[in-house]
């Protein structure tokens, strides 16, 4: 049915022209369509858009093309080179305008992450402080074994032993005990009795052993004793701990007559017979005597000896094994 | 003045801008691309033609200023100026919200777009960097694109007709 056949059976009146179709009822307008066959105005107007279209991106294809198969100093990377260079005053002055902004920017952001940044840099901060202490204690440690390693090496190393390098586990727990416990036990040969050294002197004995730990007797525990001697003048001795905490060891038991002058070494005195043998190799270093004194009623002189090995700051040590433990 | 004359340099601006100042610069997790809003904004208020060669200009000047691969930028930003442009003449005609929802739009198609792109010709790049700012630099474009919307109107306001109506005979 015609539109206007509809509305002449409803009775509505007639406004637009009668030549129309669905669509120009819909619009309410009246389209101009070509007479002829060419293509409207709007068909040649998407035509053209599309070809404007097609014709960027094939350029935009060409460039990208040359741009690749171009070498470096090529025309085509030579051309934009030289464009580059005319824009760049245009980048660094619109760089510079926007110097204050950014940095302006970057404040306030920095302002805002200010708290969180410092909660942040304050954790990393406590990492930190722990691993340069952790370094800083590697690295003595690592000193100290050197050094031992050294020793061990050197001339000064007792003849007939093996130094088995090893870590200070805990240290004296308090003034009564002068015991510590090294990192080396059964299970690397060590066995009660074994002189404990440092390349600054004797430390000690085993007094302990477990079969990864050992406990060690510093020679400043009261219950050491060690027979030592002075080999500038002969005299001998046994070196003990001491009754003061300014004087760490004594030397015991030398007579009056046996000539002791302060600042004399003392090492140990080691095996005089072989039927008996001493607990320490003869000649390690134990201390300076930095006192002699002498009395009346006492039979023998008193001598304060300050030990070399810094038996209250110990980083590792040298347990001495003897070489012919597995004959015995 | 001649439209393309009024462009011109509103292109050029952003560019220079986009290049030297705004590039490698992120806001809240976004990077902000000032350079498609004006795009986007010109082919909004110009047309998809006028949108799609100011692409082209404005692309071919980034890759010139950058030293990148010739036609490279010009190829997402023709499209981008497209589409923007026949949003533009079609379905956003008049609605409020059309400056910013092309914006959004056409900043994630480019940026999907971009990366497609510099995959295809064998370019290193970081998609999920791209793809994690995707979002936040969509909104800000869209942000961006109201005021950059009345700055282009503006100075377009000589130029008019600007998006010209399809032409309707009243009898």
């Amino acid at each position: 049915m015609e539109i206007d056949e509809v509305e002449r059976h409803h009775g509505y009146p007639t406004p637009v022209p009668r030549n129309r179709t669905a669509r120009t009822a819909v619009l309410g307008v009246s389209v101009r369509r070509p007479a002829d066959g060419k293509p409207s105005s709007r068909t040649s107007a998407a035509l053209r858009r599309r070809l404007v279209v097609g014709s960027l991106v094939l350029c935009s294809l060409v460039l990208v093309t040359l741009s690749f198969r171009d070498t470096e100093d090529g025309p085509v990377a030579s051309a934009q080179e030289s464009v580059a260079a005319v824009l760049s005053p245009f980048q660094v002055a619109a760089d510079r305008v926007a110097e204050p902004f950014r940095d302006a920017y970057a404040w306030s952001s920095s302002l805002l992450d200010a708290r969180s940044e410092a909660e942040r840099l304050e954790r990393e901060n406590e990492t930190l402080r722990q691993l340069v202490a952790q370094g800083e204690l590697a690295r003595r440690e690592n000193a100290g074994l050197r050094e031992l390693l050294q020793f061990r090496d050197g001339p000064r190393f007792p003849e007939g032993y093996t130094g088995l390098a090893t870590r200070i586990l805990s240290r004296p727990a308090g003034a009564f005990s002068q015991m510590i416990v090294v990192a080396a036990g059964r299970n690397d040969g060590v066995e009660v009795d074994d002189p404990v050294v440092t390349q600054d002197g004797l430390v000690g004995t085993v007094s302990r052993v477990g079969s990864r730990t050992a406990q060690v007797r510093v020679l400043t525990d009261d219950q050491s004793a060690a027979s030592a001697s002075i080999p500038a003048t002969g005299a001998y001795g046994v070196v003990r701990a001491g009754r003061s905490p300014r004087s760490p060891l004594r030397l015991d038991r030398v007579p009056k007559e046996a000539l002791v002058r302060v600042g004399d070494t003392v090492v140990t005195a080691g095996s005089r017979s072989q039927r008996l043998l001493a607990l320490y190799p003869r000649g390690i270093l134990i201390g300076r005597v930095t006192s002699v004194g002498q009395s009346d009623t006492d039979n023998y002189t008193q001598v304060q000896v300050t030990p070399f090995a810094e038996l209250g700051s110990l980083e590792a040590v040298l347990v001495l094994l003897p070489q012919d433990r597995g004959e015995r | 003045m001649s439209l393309a004359l009024r462009i011109a340099p509103l292109v050029f601006v952003a560019a220079v801008v986009q290049v030297a100042t705004i590039s490698g610069a992120r806001l809240l997790g976004a990077e902000p691309d000032v350079l498609l809003v004006t795009v986007v904004v010109i082919a909004l208020l110009a047309g998809s033609v006028v949108g799609a060669a100011t692409g082209f200009a404005a692309g071919l000047l980034v890759d010139v200023m950058t030293l990148g691969t010739l036609g490279q930028t010009s190829i997402v930003l023709i499209l981008a100026g497209y589409w923007a442009g026949r949003y533009g003449e079609t379905t956003g005609r008049g609605r409020r919200y059309a400056v910013p929802l092309a914006a959004f739009a056409i900043s994630l198609l480019a940026t999907v777009g971009a990366v497609a792109l510099h995959v295809l010709l064998g370019e290193p790049v970081s998609a999920r960097t791209a793809l994690v700012s995707l979002l936040p630099s969509a909104i800000v474009a869209a942000l961006l694109a109201l005021p950059a919307h009345r700055l282009v109107r503006f100075v377009l306001s000589d130029s008019a007709p600007l998006v010209r109506p399809r032409t309707i005979e009243i009898a």
